[in-house]
């Protein structure tokens, strides 16, 4: 599939679908994007496994740290990739050999390999490249708007607040 | 909405504008208010370090401005928009993101009056060096770009002489030069030209115009185009690309790809130096923007036609409007407006300075005052009010010589408008 573009449909089935989402790359210094994406996607309700070998054990954002994808004891329906475009494949492979296999793989703003990403679709797995999850969910929740960003979304329904009950958060997974 | 691609029309209405989330409000609700109450302890930490998106205090953000940001954002082809005050304000705060003492900005001479007086002398004392360049030597601005050069600074149809601007050229220009593209776009308004889409890189508006278009609020706006890599060059753009102190080192570029210019805007920018729009002001703009195309197409149907009337006219020597076929800007009109040249335009009047004072004093529908981009015909004599500290040589180089009259043409009925003109020459 073409991945210059993708449809908001595309972005908001996987970000409905998914509930396990694995973190390769996650830091726990709080001024580094992958800290800010795996503290939204817990606060969001997923549930997160970050991934990151010299922290194994200890925690990030209240969630216990894994080493690698095989660690992770439940199954995880998406990996989401913080390391380079170069390494990426790599964790590609290793995500293709979870049983079961992820449902989708997302590759961070930046990242991209193609063949990898050819491989995990001829698997059956879903595929979103150079976005950033916490960006595409506060597009079509309306948050991305209160910073000013173009969501390009346009609906004339009402947009729903977070299942968590919180006054400032929007959401679009049903809890 | 199904696949199709919303219309710059339908944009104009929707984009930004769902229906409230607390109380189901079709309208935009004015959401007057100063700031914002947490969720807990938590959400404001992470709100403060950007963590997490959410309103904190109106001179950051305010809910009834982010539908204004993301409209403009979404008719102008952006990625994101930051509402400021007034559109002065906006081209400080742009500076302020991109430039340190001692750096340079090149700009064209042909440039709305007030934002020449900025550049020259206000911005000269945060150190920021103005360099002109001129629109009909595009070389020119090759020319002046030195390595301390932070921007190139245009109006794709500036104010007052309605000259158009060969925007791609320039913007080939920037890119080599890796130094982004700023296009004014407050004459055209993104229905008759989008910057972006010939390589601007921002585009900034005083909202104050055609886009609130009814001359009753004060709005300035900033939109990001998203397509410049603030990274390439080490250290060019400190504010985007080293880690920030004042949020415990988080990086802009890094962290928000491409909003991080609009984000820095906000975050540093607006918070610091504070020129925040009004939740009101943010309201009646909307209201203006959801009749855009209809305002504007109206605005150039008219100023076309009193063009040609005064173009007819033994007591008119001269008009400079670029969507009269004569005219030297008409081809890059039909590349850069093809749906019309805007309302605003300059004309000579054979009896000099006494006639232009003259017109101004006896005209009865069109109004004497200093504005442009309002429904109602507006008209001023720049050399005995806005340049009247000029010397003769000076007014020659701001295009305010003593015969010139500056319109901007409202959108009443266009009879009404030559007869009130007709009346006030003789
Ligand atoms: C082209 C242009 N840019 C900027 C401005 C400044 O905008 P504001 O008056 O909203 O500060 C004006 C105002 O006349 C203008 O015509």
């Amino acid at each position: 599939m073409n991945h210059d573009v993708y449809e908001p449909a595309y972005i908001r089935q996987i970000l409905e679908d998914v509930r396990t989402i694995a973190i390769v790359g996650a830091s726990s210094n709080e001024a580094r994007p992958s800290f800010f994406v795996t503290k939204y996607l817990v606060d969001k309700g997923y549930t997160v496994f970050p991934l990151n070998p010299g922290m194994a054990g200890k925690e990030i954002c209240g969630r216990k740290v894994y080493a690698s994808l095989g660690e992770v004891p439940e199954p995880i329906d998406m990996v989401d990739i913080f390391r380079n475009s170069e390494v990426a494949a790599s964790f590609v492979d290793q995500a293709l050999t979870l049983e079961p296999s992820p449902k989708v793989i997302w590759m961070q703003l930046t990242v991209r390999h193609d063949e990898a990403a050819a491989k995990a679709e001829a698997a059956g797995v879903r595929v979103v490249m150079n976005r950033c999850p916490k960006i595409e969910y506060g597009k079509l929740s309306g948050e991305w708007g209160w910073v000013g960003g173009n969501s390009g979304v346009i609906s004339s329904k009402k947009q729903s607040l977070h299942g968590s009950g919180k006054m400032q958060s929007l959401g679009i997974v049903k809890q | 909405m199904s696949d199709q691609k919303p219309g710059f029309d339908t944009l104009a209405i929707h984009a930004g504008a769902k229906p409230d989330p607390a109380t189901g409000a079709r309208a935009t609700p004015i959401y007057q208010t100063t700031s914002f109450v947490f969720d807990d302890a938590q959400h404001a930490a992470d709100l403060f370090a950007l963590r997490a998106f959410g309103n904190i205090y109106t001179r950051i953000m305010n809910p009834t401005q982010a539908v204004l940001e993301e409209k403009v954002a979404a008719l102008e082809g952006g990625t994101a928009a930051l509402a400021t005050a007034s559109g002065h304000s906006a081209q400080l705060i742009i500076c302020h993101s991109l430039m340190r003492p001692g750096d340079e900005i090149v700009c064209a001479r042909q440039l709305y009056g007030g934002s020449i007086n900025a550049f020259n002398h206000s911005f000269k004392s945060f150190g920021w060096n103005v360099v002109w360049a001129d629109i009909d030597d595009i070389s020119s601005f090759e020319k002046a770009i030195t390595p301390k050069t932070k921007a190139i600074f245009i109006e794709s149809i500036a104010n007052p002489g309605g000259r158009v601007t060969d925007m791609d050229a320039i913007a080939a220009i920037a890119k080599n030069a890796h130094v982004p593209l700023i296009v004014d776009n407050t004459l055209a308004s993104p229905y008759l030209c989008r910057p972006i889409e010939h390589g601007a890189n921002i585009v900034v508006e005083s909202l104050t115009k055609f886009l609130g278009g009814h001359g009753n609020s004060m709005g300035g706006i900033i939109v990001d185009g998203g397509n410049f890599d603030w990274g390439k060059n080490k250290g060019q753009f400190p504010m985007l690309t080293e880690p920030n102190v004042s949020y415990n080192g988080v990086t802009m570029y890094e962290t928000f790809g491409n909003i991080a210019f609009a984000i820095t805007c906000r975050v540093l920018g607006l918070r610091d130096l504070g020129p925040a729009i009004s939740p009101f002001n943010a309201f009646l703009i909307l209201t203006g923007m959801e009749t855009l195309s209809l305002r504007m197409q109206r605005h150039c149907d008219n100023a076309l036609k009193v063009a040609e009337w005064l173009s007819s006219d033994p007591r008119v020597s001269w008009v400079s409007y670029a969507a009269l076929p004569g005219d030297k800007d008409h081809d890059k009109q039909k590349k850069y407006a093809p749906k019309g040249a805007g309302a605003v335009f300059t004309f000579g009047l054979k009896g000099g300075y006494d006639a232009g004072v003259g017109t101004v004093s006896k005209v009865e529908l069109l109004s004497h005052l200093a504005n442009v981009g309002d429904t109602r015909s507006l008209i001023i004599h720049p050399a005995s009010t806005t340049h009247s500290q000029l010397t003769p040589e000076q007014l020659e180089m701001a295009g305010a010589g003593a015969d010139v009259v500056r319109l901007s043409v409202g959108i009443e009925d266009v009879a009404d408008i030559i007869a009130d003109l007709d009346q006030a020459m003789s």
